[in-house]
């Protein structure tokens, strides 16, 4: 009685072990709004990624040298001698840029849903800890190849430690370990990289977790599942977390995977963006490159550094522009979470700050000459009024009342029924049929697609109708 | 826990104690964790005066050496160049160098033993960046205010020729000038001032 076995081994287990009940309460028991739309894939893909990280990251540590003589070459021996190496190397340097795609997506679906209001505060706070943790994790992996880019990116972030007054050199001077970047700095780095960082990740992951489930996930429309339950105490908008998010959950994985395999294998340097180009050159203590810029997912904060025209300031502004995001849940006054029932003064105020992170982010990539600086820093003066102002603004916000229960978005295939249905009056709107030749006789081949042309007027038409649909839907 | 007839003030105190020597000794421990990430005693040793030999440098032409890991040059001015740093010190933030670094001997309006010498760190005071050596004036990419100078790419800092800083850029202070001193017309040592220890 084989079966019997397994039963009597795995009874052995529950009874010393709260195996079951830690999967009942995070998985099969844990009701999540039924609502979640594409906004929520990007939890679990951030886990992924994480994954991706740890194992491509413990297996490239079998062929580095974090030595300031050896690190280089052993990044390209990794690359050409290493079987299979370029594809292990390529997976986490891409997985790092993916990383910040997800976690900055994620984090903004939080700001539009009002996912850090309360009671999801502390859920917030361990986030921003595992972005600012992310970062430094980022900034140290950077300069394990020993590039030129990583040299001088670290010779600057360093650096930005000594516009503390007082004690700002020796503090710069203890975290190098020499008076410029070098071989003490590359080992401790290593050691930051591969072993604390990663410890304080996961352990804030866990914390991250805990405190999602203790108080519940938010959905789209930003109310509170738990206050319609049935007989049994299940939320009535609530569905187990396991099947129905995990199986939803591997949609989003293969989508996201095919990205992520495509960057890989067809553009692993993304224009330089992912891994930049004079960083394939050795590092060199004694010249700087004619333009160094840091990675695509710094550049916004870079740029803000780079606006203000004073050492110490500029630090200051670009910390500063992290720890606003940490006093959010204080900073928005309005009780009302979800965008779709918040007034029009926030959607706007939210248009604008993600064209200034996403302005910040371009300029950051781009020289500073003094046309770019200016709208630097306009753009700045942009990102901070978002949140200094956020007391005063959301206030003032005429918000639309809220649902008792969760709403139905319209299925895609719905949608796409509707559009099927839409879609001769739109192609009558945008063109008119010009006879252009003698009637064709077969009737199969007399469709008036090919003798349609567009007409400006139509287009202007069209254009202007949806361009107020938008501005509508921003009020 | 029995806390019947307990006396709740010694448990008190026994906790209060404990916690107390527990920090203090965490405090202790911590101080060799944190002071080993302190430059080691080699890291201090490499920074041991270089020597350079200065002969070979042509009028205009400018050198690079390593000095505590960190890019010294070495410029020759042409006495035009001396010339047009007279005219500069109403666009620089520093003109005399009274919140800037360098040796009681260089503080002077070129900023250097010898005029025509100059000797500094190639670290921008900014954020460290080396800046690039642009002599020429009014190139292309740089305006027509360009006066030739040190560029930093990194932030835009502008330095002159001799590594004074512009206003208005966001390097607070003039470059660098090490210690160095002059042990014949044709040799300096970088990084010695006394003359106590040999290069």
């Amino acid at each position: 009685m084989k079966i019997n076995r397994l039963a009597l081994c795995g009874n052995w287990i529950l009874e010393r072990f709260p195996l079951a009940k830690v999967w009942n309460e995070h998985m099969t028991h844990y009701y999540a709004p039924r609502n979640f739309n594409f906004w929520y894939f990007f939890g679990s893909l951030a886990l992924l990624v994480l994954v991706n990280q740890f194992i491509t990251g413990i297996l490239l540590t079998m062929n580095y040298k974090p030595d300031a003589k050896l690190a280089f070459d052993s990044v390209e021996y990794i690359m050409r001698e290493v079987d299979w190496g370029w594809l292990i190397r390529y997976m986490h340097s891409t997985g790092a840029s993916a990383f910040f795609i997800v976690i900055y997506l994620h984090m903004f679906r939080g700001l539009m849903y009002g996912s850090f209001k309360q009671p999801r505060e502390l859920v917030w706070i361990f986030g921003m800890l595992l972005f600012v943790c992310l970062m430094a994790e980022a900034f140290m992996g950077y300069l394990l190849p020993w590039g030129q880019m990583s040299y001088w990116g670290a010779q600057v972030i360093i650096s930005l430690f000594s516009a503390i007054p007082i004690i700002g050199d020796d503090l710069s001077l203890w975290v190098r370990g020499d008076y410029v970047v070098s071989d003490a700095t590359l080992n401790r780095f290593f050691a930051f990289h591969v072993i604390s960082v990663p410890l304080i990740l996961v352990m804030l992951v866990f914390l991250h977790i805990v405190a999602l489930h203790e108080v519940g996930s938010n959905n789209p429309d930003g109310i509170d599942i738990k206050k319609y339950k049935d007989e049994q105490g299940i939320p009535l908008d609530g569905i187990p977390f396991h099947p129905y998010y995990t199986v939803k959950d591997i949609v989003g994985v293969g989508v996201f995977l095919l990205f992520f395999a495509t960057v890989i294998f067809y553009m692993p340097e993304m224009g330089g963006y992912f891994l930049e180009h004079a960083n394939f050159i050795p590092a060199d203590p004694l010249k700087t490159p004619e333009h160094i810029a840091p990675v695509w997912y710094f550049t916004p904060f870079y740029a803000i550094l780079r606006a203000i025209p004073d050492k110490f300031a500029g630090v200051i502004g670009m910390g500063g522009a992290i720890v606003v995001l940490f006093l959010l849940p204080w900073l928005d006054r309005n009780p009302v979470r979800s965008i779709r029932y918040r007034g029009g003064i926030f959607k706007k105020a939210l248009v604008l700050l993600v064209i200034s992170f996403i302005g910040l982010g371009y300029l950051g990539t781009q020289p500073a000459t003094p046309e770019l600086t200016f709208f630097a820093r306009i753009l700045t003066v942009v990102y901070f009024g978002f949140f200094i102002l956020m007391p005063i603004y959301t206030r003032w916000e005429k918000t639309k009342p809220l649902p008792t229960r969760v709403t139905e978005e319209h299925s895609l295939e719905e949608q796409l029924h509707t559009f099927e249905e839409q879609l001769p009056a739109l192609l009558d709107e945008l063109s008119e049929v010009k006879n252009t030749g003698p009637e064709i006789g077969d009737p199969a081949f007399r469709s008036s697609f090919f003798s349609r042309r567009p007409t400006a007027e139509g287009i202007s038409h069209v254009l202007t109708r949806w361009l107020k649909k938008i501005i509508t839907s921003l009020d | 826990m029995i806390n019947e007839g307990v006396d709740i003030s010694k448990r008190q105190f026994l906790t209060s104690a404990l916690t107390v020597v527990g920090a203090v000794g965490t405090g202790y421990l911590a101080i060799p964790f944190l002071a080993q990430m302190r430059p080691s005693v080699k890291a201090l040793a490499a920074g041991a005066p270089v020597e350079i030999d200065i002969s070979k440098i042509e009028p205009g032409q400018l050198i690079r050496v390593a000095w505590r890991g960190k890019p010294v040059w070495i410029l020759n001015r042409t006495p035009a160049v001396l010339e047009k740093l007279k005219t500069l010190e109403g666009d620089l933030a520093d003109p005399n160098s009274n919140n800037s670094l360098q040796p009681e001997e260089s503080k002077n309006s070129v900023r250097s033993i010898k005029p025509e010498i100059f000797v500094a760190v190639g670290l921008c005071t900014h954020l460290g960046c080396s800046p690039t050596f642009r002599p020429e004036i009014a190139p292309n990419d740089l305006g027509d205010k360009w006066q030739g100078g040190f560029f930093c790419p990194c932030h835009g800092s502008w330095f002159d020729l001799a590594g004074r800083v512009y206003q208005g850029v966001p390097a607070p202070t003039n470059l660098e000038i090490p210690p160095y001193r002059y042990v014949s017309d044709n040799l300096i040592i970088v990084g010695d001032l006394t003359g106590d220890t040999k290069a």
